[in-house]
């Protein structure tokens, strides 16, 4: 029998229901456990042993009278983005570091009410800039396959605790990787939703025309069951779109015999790991194997998306933290000479390198004489890339490609030049700038780390991609292996 | 594109950002580097194209009624403040 750890969220909700299990028992183990590998990879900024438990027992009676339903009990951590009340939500900023929200965030919301168990929440890059976790104020995650290594980012400490097995499943966060690229490194699955797919409430805002809430778990059958949980519309996020949830559950096993799969051949151009690419090409083949019919699509302006979220993602990020302003919450500094004062130093101190990089980025290209150069020729391409999406899916369902060019960097590597670090979401950004669900499974191991495919579809089209993530998963078992020494 | 000092000092202003004297030189080639990078934009034909809206095509911003939603939870709030005084955030003296 597998451990307690070695479950999935489908497992451990069976497990729960016949009272094989307790939510006590399960919620001490990993709290258990994912205390002891705090300090070999520092996937928490917080753990709430005591709630955690606390909810647990609740579950436990609730299950004990038969009015569970199928995530009562079940735990889970989430990043450290989202709002929970009444406890620290730092956002892995110093600016935070001592936030107490006062309210839940929809998704800690329809996860508490759904009866999941919250174990606690993850490190990440600091308000979600980065790719690495290495801009987090709480220190570097590291990557459970080696942790010389980083687990990616922004959603590091989802990605690696779940790839440790310190937590069924995680939230995250994805603006133009953040959810998949770490899915990739650390070799779970990871799913970034349609834009407005899932109530931003209450989720610290990064960028807003790009920002999504989704999750990272051990398997598309996981993911399908927490987004049922999580989706649908929320009248607090003006972004929502109303728009009824499917069962996700329900369309996994559908065939896929007939199904049109696009390869999108600007991922496999330039930059692309041999090693990967090979991986790729059998997952392409396996899919092929099951009915699925393969064919080359290309989006010419694809190649354009790096910049093109280097102007708009910085742009709304400088607009969003300039909330931050020391006087109703967060850092102030000491001693403010003046009102001035208190607003540059506290931003100054309360914000770290790569934060002040990218609200300077998105000053400069918003400010007098170069919006039109920069903000507005941005917001141009990414139609044009939009528009190339569009095209693709009039002639396949899906298009699938690599997740990240290489598998894991080690420590340090990428962190004296900006550029080469925003390289590393190459593949994912073009579904955030067109507003798209795309998943990242993982497809095989590259000198003992996991590389991921990704699979991404046209607008609420989460069923399509969970079905084939799905059934690419029964096929394979890259989304089994775990991590020398976290089995 | 090569940024200066001047430029950064500029920008951080308007960012109401306080730099160190350490961190100027390490923002003017760091952005200096993105905006190279940005420049790449330039390449691509827009002349037909309107800047994008929303990343859905034909989703507009909802807007809610304009009534009370909200209770006073002032006091709530205020345990998040630096400094409170009589149910007032504190800053520093504006006019002398």
């Amino acid at each position: 029998m597998t451990a307690v750890h070695g479950k999935g969220v489908a497992e451990l909700s069976a497990a729960l229901r016949a009272r094989e299990l307790s939510s006590v028992e399960v919620t001490r183990a990993l709290l258990e456990r994912a205390a002891t590998h705090q300090s070999n990879l520092n996937a928490f900024i917080s753990i709430s042993a005591e709630s955690a438990l606390a909810e647990a027992a609740q579950a436990d009676a609730r299950l004990q009278a038969q009015q569970g339903g199928p995530l009562t009990g079940v735990p889970i951590a989430h990043k450290d983005i989202f709002c929970t009340r009444g406890e620290r939500t730092t956002c892995g900023s110093r600016m935070l570091s001592n936030f107490i929200s006062p309210y839940d965030a929809t998704v800690v919301e329809r996860l508490r009410a759904a009866g999941a168990v919250m174990l606690g929440k993850t490190n990440m890059d600091e308000f979600a800039m980065g790719s690495s976790n290495e801009t987090s104020y709480f220190g570097p995650v590291r990557n459970p396959w080696d942790r010389a290594r980083v687990p990616g980012g922004s959603s590091g400490g989802s990605a690696a605790a779940v790839a440790a097995r310190l937590t069924p499943a995680a939230t995250a966060t994805d603006t133009g990787g953040s959810i998949r690229q770490p899915a990739s490194l650390c070799g779970v699955t990871g799913l970034k939703p349609t834009y407005g797919r899932v109530s931003r409430f209450g989720m610290i805002a990064f960028a807003s025309s790009l920002d999504q809430a989704g999750l990272l778990t051990r398997s598309a059958e996981d993911a399908a069951m927490l987004l049922g949980a999580i989706a649908g519309f929320d009248e607090r996020d003006s972004t929502s779109v109303e728009l009824p949830v499917p069962d996700y559950r329900a369309a996994l096993e559908h065939p896929l015999k007939g199904l049109k799969v696009g390869v999108l051949k600007e991922f496999f151009d330039r930059g692309l790991d041999p090693a990967v690419e090979q991986h790729l090409r059998a997952a392409l083949e396996q899919l092929r194997s099951q009915g699925a019919v393969i064919k080359d699509v290309s989006l010419p302006h694809l190649p354009l998306s790096v910049p093109t979220y280097y102007v708009v993602a910085p742009a709304e990020c400088s607009s969003n933290l300039a909330r931050f302003d020391g006087v109703r919450y967060g850092y102030r500094c000491e001693k403010p000479r003046d009102l001035l004062d208190l607003y540059q130093r506290s931003r100054g101190e309360g914000f770290g390198a790569e934060v002040k990089r990218r609200i300077m980025t998105g000053t400069y290209v918003l400010s007098a004489g170069y919006y039109d150069a920069f903000y507005l020729k941005a917001q141009r391409v990414r139609q044009l890339i939009s528009n190339d999406f569009e095209q693709a899916f009039h002639e396949v369902d899906v298009v699938i490609g690599p997740t990240t060019p290489t598998p894991a960097f080690e420590l340090g590597a990428k962190t004296s030049d900006p550029v080469t670090m925003y390289l590393n979401d190459i593949y994912t950004i073009g579904a955030n700038l067109a507003g798209l669900p795309a998943i990242s499974v993982p497809c095989g191991m590259v000198q003992g780390l996991p590389v991921g495919m990704q699979i991404i579809g046209p607008h609420f089209a989460e069923e399509r991609l969970l079905n084939v993530a799905h059934r690419y998963q029964r096929e394979s078992d890259w989304h089994r292996q775990v991590p020398p020494g976290y089995a | 594109m090569t940024l200066t000092r001047s430029d950064i000092e500029k920008i951080a202003s308007l960012a109401r950002l306080a730099l160190t004297e350490e961190e100027i030189p390490v923002y003017v080639e760091g952005l200096s580097r993105i905006l190279a990078m940005v420049g790449e934009l330039q390449r691509a034909n827009t002349s037909a194209v309107e800047p994008m809206a929303h990343p859905l095509p034909g989703q507009r911003q909802r807007l809610r009624a304009d009534a009370v939603s909200e209770t006073d939870r002032h006091e709530q709030y205020q345990r998040n403040a630096p400094q409170v005084e009589a149910g007032l955030y504190l800053v520093p003296r504006v006019i002398e």
